[in-house]
């Protein structure tokens, strides 16, 4: 399958990548890893008039330590984030999440932003950083803006991003102490990508009750999204079993199921729920 | 666009249109048709060659992404007259049978060696996860991985 023709720009800053996007009026995207846009150009659902390559910029991928938190550069790739020590140690759930992406050769060239850029209902990263209460830089309009998570995925395959916009850095805050996190999936067998997908981040006072928790969901419904139900059942009770699974049956309030090929609403509502009790019984397992 | 490549050692500068994918200019112009073309929609790993020494999909990346780059596919793996350690460790275990699927699987196995010199049978099989045989039922090509990960070369060259 071979898409069809554009022009190709591989511009050496961000500043003209973004003069060159707004020359095309909507008609241009920026390629990051292209493991979502040359498949979809491939199969002509994305026909463009101009690819603006953002490769060849230098000073796109980074990871570093910033006041406890991080700032992670938008071409960061899976690979990078698995692999990194920084991450591994200041946002475990990020590291985790990312090393199930998909294989190999998908997270040797998939980025971080274009994982949320693309919005896939279905995608690793964004659970994660919703957990996280990541940020992201944005550039593109007069001023830089920054978005939250909670914000910037809207919809299937839409965040929250306007024409010409481009996600510039990701910022993710620090982790408390006694916090627990874990990130569960059932991947389709053949994709990788998430059936129904559950990260969740918990802590806990010196007694134990909770008093912060954070569950995300995605696969399930049209974008990922927070689980905001169960944050609120959850926060100053303690992490028991019993509350766990009281929990997770709280996990499917407002969700609008999808059914497709991979499974009817009904499965994945009762994924949902599995995973969110797997989920959180590890989290709060690994609190120290 | 003009790009410059270089594959298996030769580098050399090509004409190629901006929508020209990696695996066909590697089989079509360069005439290396050892990286083979599986599914097409990133899916199976036939088509995977490291470029400036990671796995990628060549049917997943325009050529001129990778202008500049070095890139190794399977003619590049054998050194004159022996086999890579991943190579002699799929014929001696009896790693394949139609040998689609091998191209891809030798030098994405090659990857997963290279950063994992020593690993469980589960981590062969979760690095293998984007290569898919229909044949083999991959009980071989494990014990291929396995077998190469043993031997004191294992790994990328
Ligand atoms: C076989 C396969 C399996 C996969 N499995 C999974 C999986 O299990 N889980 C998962 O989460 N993902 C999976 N993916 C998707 C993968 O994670 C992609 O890396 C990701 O969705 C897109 O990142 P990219 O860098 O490749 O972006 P691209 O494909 O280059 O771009 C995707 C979109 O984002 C836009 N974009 C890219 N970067 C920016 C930016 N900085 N600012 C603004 N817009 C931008 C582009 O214009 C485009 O519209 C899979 C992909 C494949 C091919
Ligand atoms: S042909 Fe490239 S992944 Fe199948
Ligand atoms: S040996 Fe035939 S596809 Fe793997």
């Amino acid at each position: 399958m071979i898409p069809a023709a554009f022009e190709y720009h591989a511009p050496k800053t961000l500043r003209q990548a973004i003069s060159t996007l707004r020359k095309y009026d909507g008609e241009a995207r920026v390629l990051a890893g292209g493991m979502s846009l040359v498949p979809m150009m491939k199969l002509r659902l994305a026909n463009l008039a101009a690819v603006v390559d953002l490769g060849r910029i230098k000073g796109l991928s980074f990871i570093q330590e910033v006041n406890g938190g991080l700032s992670i550069g938008p071409m960061t790739t899976h690979y990078d984030i698995e692999s990194s020590e920084v991450v591994q140690r200041i946002s475990p759930i990020l590291a985790e999440a990312a090393a199930l992406v998909g294989d190999v050769q998908v997270r040797n060239r998939g980025t971080i932003g274009g994982s949320v850029a693309h919005a896939d209902p279905a995608a690793d990263l964004p659970a994660a950083l919703l957990v996280l209460h990541a940020k992201f830089s944005i550039a593109g309009s007069a001023r830089r803006r920054i978005v939250r998570a909670d914000r910037m995925f809207v919809d299937a395959y839409t965040s929250a991003l306007e024409e010409g916009e481009v996600i510039a850095g990701v910022h993710v805050p620090a982790m408390p102490p006694r916090t627990g996190w874990s990130y569960k999936k059932l991947a389709n067998r053949a994709s990788r990508f998430a059936i129904v997908g559950i990260a969740t981040q918990v802590t806990t006072d010196e007694q134990g009750v909770c008093t912060r928790a954070r569950v995300a969901i995605t696969g399930a419904g049209p974008a990922p999204t927070r689980a905001r139900t169960i944050e609120r059942y959850l926060t100053g009770k303690k992490l028991t079993p019993l509350n766990i699974t009281k929990s997770a049956t709280r996990a499917i309030a407002g969700i609008e199921f999808l059914g497709d090929v991979h499974g009817s609403p009904e499965y994945r509502k009762h994924l949902t729920m599995e995973l969110t009790k797997q989920a959180l019984t590890e989290a709060s397992e690994r609190i120290r | 666009m003009k790009i410059n490549i270089t594959i298996n050692g030769e580098a050399r500068v090509d004409d190629v249109e901006p929508r020209t994918l990696l695996v066909h200019y590697i089989r079509e112009t360069r005439r290396l048709t050892g990286t083979h073309i599986g599914c097409d929609t990133s899916q199976c790993g036939a088509c995977t060659v490291l470029v400036d020494g990671l796995a990628v999909k060549s049917c997943s990346l325009f050529a001129v992404q990778a202008d500049g780059s070095i890139i190794q596919t399977i003619e590049g793996v054998a050194s004159d007259d022996s086999l890579h350690p991943v190579q002699e460790a799929f014929w001696l275990e009896h790693g394949l049978q139609c040998g689609y699927c091998t191209p891809g699987m030798v030098i994405t196995l090659m990857q997963v060696l290279e950063r994992n010199p020593s690993p469980s049978e589960a981590e062969v099989r979760r690095g293998i996860a984007g290569n898919l045989c229909r044949c083999t039922g991959y009980q071989n090509i494990i014990a291929a991985a396995m077998r190469a990960a043993g031997s004191s070369k294992g790994g990328n060259q």
